[in-house]
């Protein structure tokens, strides 16, 4: 196959940026986006063309949420439920155009070309992301019995691999569904209980400061989610929200 | 060098407990006085940062990606064993012992594994206490499903994502750690060498991914938590980013490196489809609970289907050979991935293969018939949805294809009881050490090793080694064995970089990038020195691989420079140190002479193409130790003492 790809440049955080364009022939339909970038690279290394197209990637199917590139206006590409290693050539036609650029979100800052930085992420994480427990003195794992539907349910709000598709998607760089997913994930479980009031709160709290934006409801993010998330998990972080602003019992 | 396997006295089943009543402790005064460093943030790095962190140690620890989540842990998809006995089905921490040991055909040490399955049932009290949400059943109470190697139901699972989850709840204890400020996390940092002092591990040099900077860290313990090496082979199903440099520089920093040659081979992996592929994907092994694994009973319907004549679904029951089933009856398809890998190979070997000649069938139709397509994909759906969208396939529909690929290393750090290396104060973890597998690692069992060490073994042994430590003071990161650490890594950094300025100036003919040679390394490796092994190849692998490392020197070309964001680079220095631990990987195969379950030498097989142990010979660890580069290493033998169980030999049948 062959394509005209328009590659977003940009050498660093402080560099202006713009698209770079390069053709590229003779593309199995079988071959993921990433490899047809690796093809891409090691024809501008051998020909010296340019520096290789910097973008982020490591466990090539679809769990560690590293890669993310915005494609033809979609984050992850076309296709649903997928992140943009697990994308292949056969979704495109031959002769396509393809533009290529990187999450673009005021939290993300561009590192170099398509390579941001989402250790925004992490800090709403910290910010209380988690059930506070140490290592050891804790009940057997059978003595918390669980329904089975909330189980299940706490597993697919927790299916959430941090890519920032959601965050990418918006057009205000919400990260409503990923603070919505964590939350949910612990909200659903017993265990989350104790700190679930604090929690939201801290969350919201860093995710505000941190500058993403507010959710209007488009649900672009559900969208777009390589692990299809749904968008009932920002309705439960509103509710809990409300809950622990009106919950006496919190600090 | 001598290796003290530290091993302490008493019966098996009294030694860890005996180990804590007379190990040195630290008054919790004293332990924020002291610093460790943690390298990496899978679930062995992660759980151990997060524990000594509570503990109140100062903690540091680096990760090459961008978060702490993105560890390749988080790929693993089956399970996470654990002697809970949750299921009533007979097992015990005694049987998950034997099972290991067996699993590992004999070459793991007695008291570590029997350590490990004592400690498997405070895992997964753990994890449920973080809120990982693992499957249930109705009732509410946890699930478990089979893996290879056990007639038992031991297996902990969140659908297919169960690294993940483990990951995450490793991740949010450490986020905890971070926000409380007793762990201080560094994000795109690579470890480039150990700093030794006086013989102690004391420190790292880091290179910041972003800027190119080099960076010094001084502490009074390190701990390794870097993962395996199956890069090595380029196509494996390790994430492109993991990589065995960290390891490595340790080992030439004096640290023993044992059993380089027990590699896994995952016998459930997506087959290789073209040259630009850039890893294998991996099918769980949990998926051989309800597939059965097959090809043509006739050569010419093999012949057929490569030649897209005929469908799988079109041949009839009897003209299938299940050969697991046939092979080995007790446990079928549920054979150790060894096993199962090689089975495959001698039935594409024999010309049985189908796709490309180099895959068998999984297929699923007969438990589609009994459990009905939903129960089916509630079980493995997310495996089924990523298996469509690489190979274009419905696994619903017709069977999935496939083959061995390259999954983990049993090899690594040598290390003792404490889990510490041969350089004191230096410890390792998870895959990266070698300690608990022998040669074969059973399903489910890396997850249960890599977060024992991190939550319930180096909390207790790295205090043992810590007490002195605090009449040492703050390790100063400015002294002469810094200063010369940093300079070499630098001087190792400006090696690759001023080649590859003259041959630009050569012009682009003779130029040739890192990707290049590592799918050459990895195509050498996997030919003569992967399933099967043989004098001969391995006499031919070790030419090769040098002439590969000449001709890397010659004409590899990385663009851009140093002191920038740059991959490229980054990928160079790690096959540096490839081009090394390939020797080492051969000549340790070489030297071991029989065949043990990841190892096979094929001159060393039984009648019926089983592997041949020589526990006369070989039944001791191999720990190698550095002697320069293009030097051969020496070899140390840690002999294995089995005081508790009965050596057998490994049947399946």
């Amino acid at each position: 196959m062959k394509f005209t790809l328009h590659i977003w440049r940009q050498e660093n955080a402080r560099a202006k940026g713009h698209f770079e364009t390069y053709p590229l022939e003779g593309i199995s339909p079988d071959c993921s986006f990433l490899e047809m970038l690796d093809i891409l690279n090691e024809q501008l290394i051998n020909d010296h063309i340019a520096h290789p197209v910097c973008f982020d990637n490591d466990c090539r199917e679809g769990i560690c949420g590293m890669c993310g590139l915005y494609i033809n206006g979609r984050p992850h590409g076309n296709d649903d439920g997928i992140t943009t290693c697990q994308l292949h050539m056969r979704k495109f036609h031959d002769g396509d155009d393809i533009w290529i650029e990187p999450w673009r979100a005021k939290p993300f800052p561009v590192i170099r070309d398509l390579v941001v930085d989402r250790s925004a992420f992490d800090k709403i994480i910290q910010a209380g992301g988690y059930i506070s427990t140490t290592t050891g003195g804790v009940p057997d794992a059978n003595t918390i019995p669980i329904p089975k539907h909330k189980a299940d349910m706490a597993m697919d709000a927790a299916s959430c691999i941090g890519c920032g598709a959601c965050v990418a998607a918006c057009k205000n760089a919400s990260a409503m569904l990923f603070v919505g997913a964590k939350v949910s994930h612990l909200a659903l479980l017993p265990q989350g209980q104790i700190e679930a009031a604090d929690r939201v709160h801290k969350m919201v709290c860093k995710m505000d400061e941190l500058g993403f934006g507010s959710c209007t409801n488009t649900y672009a993010c559900e969208a777009e989610c390589p692990k299809l998330i749904k968008r009932q998990n920002i309705s439960r972080l509103n509710r809990q929200w409300i809950g622990a602003l009106f919950g006496r019992d919190r600090k | 060098m001598k290796l003290d396997s530290k091993i302490p006295a008493g019966p098996l089943a009294e030694k860890w407990t005996n180990y804590k009543a007379s190990q040195k402790l630290v008054n919790p005064a004293n332990k924020r006085k002291l610093d460790i460093i943690v390298v990496g943030t899978g679930l062995a790095g992660a759980s151990a940062a997060a524990s000594l962190g509570a503990m109140g140690f100062n903690v540091d620890i680096f990760c090459i990606q961008d978060s702490p989540r993105r560890a390749h842990s988080i790929a693993a998809q089956g399970g996470i064993n654990a002697a809970k006995n949750y299921q009533n089905d007979g097992d015990s921490v005694e049987r998950l012992f034997r099972d290991t040991i067996k699993g590992g055909d004999y070459r793991a040490r007695e008291a570590n594994v029997y350590r490990l399955a004592e400690v498997s049932g405070a895992i997964i009290d753990q994890c449920v206490a973080q809120g990982v949400p693992f499957a249930r059943d109705y009732g509410g109470l946890l699930d478990n499903r089979s893996f290879g190697g056990a007639q038992v139901s031991r297996t902990f699972y969140a659908k297919g994502q169960t690294g993940q989850q483990l990951l995450l709840g490793a991740y949010g204890a450490l986020s905890r750690e971070i926000a409380r400020g007793t762990v201080k996390l560094h994000t795109r940092c690579e470890m480039m060498d150990l700093v030794v002092v006086d013989g102690r591990a004391r420190g790292i040099i880091v290179r910041n991914l972003v800027t190119g900077d080099l960076e010094r860290y001084a502490a009074h313990a390190v701990v390794l938590a870097t993962g395996g090496y199956g890069n090595l082979y380029y196509l494996s199903t390790n994430a492109m980013n993991s990589n065995g440099s960290a390891a490595w520089v340790c080992h030439r920093k004096g640290a023993a490196f044992a059993n380089p040659c027990y590699v896994q081979i995952h016998p459930t992996c997506i087959p290789v489809h073209g040259d630009y592929q850039s890893k294998l994907t991996l099918m769980s092994e949990s998926l051989r609970n309800d597939g059965r694994i097959w090809v043509p009973k006739k050569k010419e319907d093999a012949e057929s289907i490569r030649a897209g004549k005929l469908k799988p679904t079109e041949i009839p029951e009897e003209n299938r050979d299940y050969y697991l089933e046939r092979r080995y009856p007790a446990f079928g398809n549920l054979v150790p991935r060894d096993v199962a890998s090689r089975a495959a190979k001698e039935r594409c070997d024999a010309g049985y293969g189908v796709g490309t000649g180099f895959a068998v069938y999984l297929d699923f139709a007969d438990a589609i018939q009994r459990l009905g397509k939903d129960v089916v994909e509630q079980k493995y759906g997310n495996l089924f949805q990523m298996y469509q969208k690489i190979t274009d396939e419905n696994p619903y529909e017709t069977p999935m294809m496939i083959y061995p690929a390259i999954h983990y290393t049993m090899g690594g750090l040598w290390v003792d009881y404490e889990l510490q290396t041969t350089i004191s104060g230096l410890f390792a973890a998870g895959e990266a050490n070698f300690s608990d597998h022998g040669a074969n690692r059973l399903g489910a069992s890396a997850l249960m090793q890599g977060l024992a060490d991190g939550y319930f073994v180096l909390p207790y042994t790295m205090q043992n080694y810590l007490a002195d430590q605090i009449y040492v003071g703050k390790i100063s990161a400015t002294t002469p064995e810094f200063d010369a650490a940093e300079a070499a890594v630098k001087q190792r950094i400006e090696n690759l970089m001023k080649n590859s300025a003259l041959r630009q100036a050569q012009g682009p003919a003779s130029l040739k990038t890192v990707d290049h040679f590592h799918k050459a390394l990895g195509k050498i490796m996997w030919e003569y020195c992967g399933m099967a092994r043989h004098t001969e190849s391995l006499t031919k692998a070790k030419k090769l691989v040098s002439e590969l490392e000449n001709e890397f020197w010659k004409s590899v070309f990385i663009p851009g420079n140093a002191n920038e964001f740059n991959p490229e680079l980054e990928k160079a220095y790690r096959l540096e140190d490839y081009f090394e631990l390939a020797q080492l990987v051969i000549d340790d195969a070489m030297h071991r002479e029989e065949s043990c379950g990841g190892h096979f030498r094929t001159e060393h097989q039984t009648q019926d193409g089983e592997t041949l142990r020589d526990d006369e010979r070989f039944m001791y660890v191999a720990a190698w130790e550095y002697q320069g580069h293009g030097q051969p290493e020496t070899m140390e033998k840690e002999p294995l003492v089995y005081e508790h169980i009965q050596i057998a030999k490994r049947n399946y049948k």
